[in-house]
């Protein structure tokens, strides 16, 4: 078993470093009747810089940890706290400024706008920033160039493939300077190639110093992660370190890392 | 510039379906444009009335000679005599002297008589009148002058003509100076009348009075060379007539004594006269009429333009649920990367705001093009269809439609206001929906 110190079921908010922190949440479903408990006191925290992988087998609670992680759904029972603010009580409104300012989304099937172009659908996050963020086409153009897309920022999603959206989607993830960025198998739709592309993008990211949680079921993908954490019927089965070797990565600007 | 970019993203969106869109645009157009061309008609027909109803004189009183039914006509009539009825010499002295509120009157005798020159002739109407006639009528001399005291005293075989008389009785020629026939007689043409347009209706008829076919001739020169019995031919039978003078028009100074003036005037000829052959009427009174009429117009053209814009609103609702059953996943999208329900429901409104005021804006547009299309079809109908032209009542055709600015407003207004209304429901509904399910939405 790993060091106990990734699980720290203490009351209170937690400590400065710690970016997003879930405190014996659970999350039930009642389907006819009788209930699924999707989360089952769950208790995680994720400090910054952190980049962790999620994984279990189908209905395990990948997808309900990362909703709640993602304030898009709220835990029944149980605290989450997200930049030092427990959200888990917030009304709607309050979430969706929430996932404006602190999350970025990274989906399976990257989630462009359709009659977006690409700077436009990188730009989408910043239109709902209250106060708005300063600087934001720029900002746009910058991550474009980052995520290797400056050549096609008036294209639509459709002229694009499989692996350029999914950078676009990085890029609109990153827009925001979000605390944590959240991916719900951010290569599940990609092929072999293309997926370490994208995995060396978000391996970069994590270098510059952003927090990544990501589900994956694939253990090639998870290994990129400094930590995996599997879930088994709603509940954390072992939390467990990655042990590799530092890669130099070329090509990655300040501006990218958190701050 | 949050403006603009909400406007252009939602015609960005609303392209995604252009026919689509093109055809919920199409409904409100409709709608706008019928709103402004019905009222811009209904204010035309309107405007036309009270034109003409200014023509007669918002001060004067107009009593008309009617010819009573067959046997209650006056007492010594016989197959032979023909009928004797209407307002009398005696009237129209009785009127003069006794109602003090009376600035002045015109007594008038009327007639339809062939009127020639040479071969050319017209169906004439025969005007016999007092100087005062034509100013108390603003009839305008173009050419020559009216008919004086002078030619009145000495029963002189004057006639002024009308505008279109002259026209058509003298196509080449300069009618001052020359003679008409009128019966047997011959009358020297002293001057001729400037057009004019038809004014309105009197006397129950329904057709509006032109003054083209008319000439005028003193009444003093009527009484002697015409005389007072006459004989008309009616649906083909000749009647001998006896009618001292055919309308009698008061004007008084005050239009506040209008209708007490008439009232007085009512009571007079009550007295003298056993069945009522004759007709008062107030134009002011017709203006009232008419003003009531306008209003209770523009109600019911804004009930029908509301129902053709409340069927405009429900093809809007249709197509922006369409469109929002569509874009689930954009709407899940959108929730995720941090967007309110408000913002969402903006979203869509914003939407609809640009189908509904796409089309109130072409709406309008038509709506500037009922003036040219009226007159490219009365152009059209006169050209290639002269019978039916003929056929039509003076009012239609010279119908004018006039835009009614508040129309204009009103109508664009309603439209962007339909797309509000009818876009909260869609709009809502987007919010509404729960962001996870959304985004698994396919
Ligand atoms: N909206 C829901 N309503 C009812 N049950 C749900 C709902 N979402 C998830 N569940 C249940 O919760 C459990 C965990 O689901 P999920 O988090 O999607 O698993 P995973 O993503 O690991 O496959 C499953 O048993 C699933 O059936
Ligand atoms: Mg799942």
């Amino acid at each position: 078993m790993p060091p106990k110190q990734a699980l720290t079921p203490s009351a209170g908010p937690p400590p400065r470093d710690v970016v997003a922190a879930i405190r014996s949440v659970s999350k039930v479903y009642s389907l006819g009747g009788h209930e699924v408990k999707a989360l089952d006191n769950v208790s995680i925290e994720f400090r910054q810089g952190d980049y962790v992988a999620i994984m279990g087998s189908s209905g395990s609670g990948k997808s309900t940890l990362l909703n709640v992680l993602g304030c898009l759904d709220r835990p029944t029972t149980g605290q989450y706290y997200l930049a030092g603010q427990d959200v888990a009580v917030m009304d709607d409104e309050t979430l969706s400024r929430i996932r404006g300012r602190y999350l970025g989304f990274i989906f399976q099937s990257y989630n462009l706008i359709q009659q977006l172009s690409v700077v436009e659908n990188i730009e989408v996050p910043l239109s709902y920033q209250r106060p708005p963020m300063p600087g934001g086409r720029e900002r746009c153009l910058k991550l474009a160039e980052l995520v290797g897309l400056s050549k096609r920022l008036g294209h639509r999603p459709t002229e694009l493939s499989g692996g350029q959206q999914q950078r676009v989607a990085i890029a609109r993830a990153l827009v925001n300077n979000p605390h944590v960025i959240l991916a719900d198998e951010p290569t599940g739709n990609l092929d072999t190639a293309t997926s370490h592309e994208i995995m060396d993008l978000l391996d970069a990211l994590n270098k510059a110093g952003r927090t990544i949680v990501m589900v994956t079921h694939e253990n090639d993908i998870a290994e990129r992660a400094r930590r995996i954490v599997r879930l088994r019927d709603g509940r954390i089965e072992s939390v467990s370190e990655v042990r590799r070797e530092a890669l130099p990565v070329a090509g990655l600007t300040s501006s990218v890392s958190p701050g | 510039m949050k403006f603009l970019q909400q406007l252009r993203l939602g015609f960005r969106s609303l392209l995604l379906h252009k026919l689509r869109s093109a055809l919920a645009v199409l409904g409100i157009l409709i709608g706008v444009t019928a709103v402004i061309w019905l009222v811009a008609m209904g204010e035309g027909v309107s405007y036309q009335a009270q034109q003409q109803i200014k023509d007669l004189g918002a001060t004067s009183i107009i009593v008309r000679s009617i010819k009573p039914a067959e046997e209650s006509s006056r007492s010594d009539s016989n197959a032979r005599m023909g009928i004797s009825y209407g307002l009398l010499r005696e009237d129209f002295e009785r009127i003069v002297t006794n109602v003090p509120t009376i600035g002045r009157a015109v007594p008038m005798r009327e007639i339809s008589r062939e009127v020639r020159h040479r071969e050319q002739f017209i169906d004439g109407m025969v005007i016999a009148c007092t100087p005062d006639y034509f100013g108390m009528n603003r009839l305008k001399i173009a050419r020559g002058r009216a008919i004086s005291e002078i030619d009145m005293t000495s029963y002189a075989n004057v006639v002024v003509l009308a505008h279109e008389a002259a026209v058509k009785l003298f196509p080449i020629e300069d009618p001052l100076g020359r003679a008409v026939q009128i019966g047997q007689e011959f009358y020297v043409i002293i001057g001729v009348a400037a057009e004019r347009s038809a004014a309105a209706a009197i006397g129950g008829s329904l057709d509006a009075r032109q003054y083209d076919r008319d000439v005028y001739i003193p009444l003093t020169t009527f009484r002697v060379r015409i005389g007072d019995r006459v004989f008309t031919s009616r649906a083909g039978s000749f009647q001998l007539e006896t009618v001292e003078l055919t309308q009698i028009t008061a004007v008084v100074d005050d239009m506040k004594e209008v209708d007490s003036t008439a009232d007085i005037i009512r009571v007079l000829l009550q007295r003298y006269h056993k069945v009522v052959d004759y007709a008062i009427v107030v134009p002011k009174e017709l203006l009232e009429q008419a003003e009531t009429m306008r209003a209770m117009f523009n109600v019911l053209l804004l009930l029908i333009a509301g129902i053709s814009l409340l069927v405009g609103g429900i093809g809007i609702m249709n197509i922006m649920l369409a469109t929002v059953t569509e874009r689930t996943r954009e709407i899940g999208i959108r929730r995720a990367l941090g967007a309110t329900k408000g913002e969402i429901v903006q979203q869509f409104l914003w939407e609809t705001v640009v189908l509904s005021g796409t089309g109130g804006l072409l709406g309008v547009l038509f709506g500037f093009l009922c003036g040219p299309t009226v007159n490219g079809v009365r152009f059209g109908v006169r050209a290639s269809l002269p019978e039916v032209w003929a056929a039509l009542p003076p009012n239609i055709r010279n119908l004018e439609p006039r835009l009614a600015p508040w129309s204009i407003i009103a109508a664009f207004a309603i439209s962007v206001g339909v797309g509000i209304v009818f876009g909260i429901y869609p709009a809502r509904r987007a919010a509404n929906m729960d962001p996870i399910e959304a985004l698994r939405h396919e």
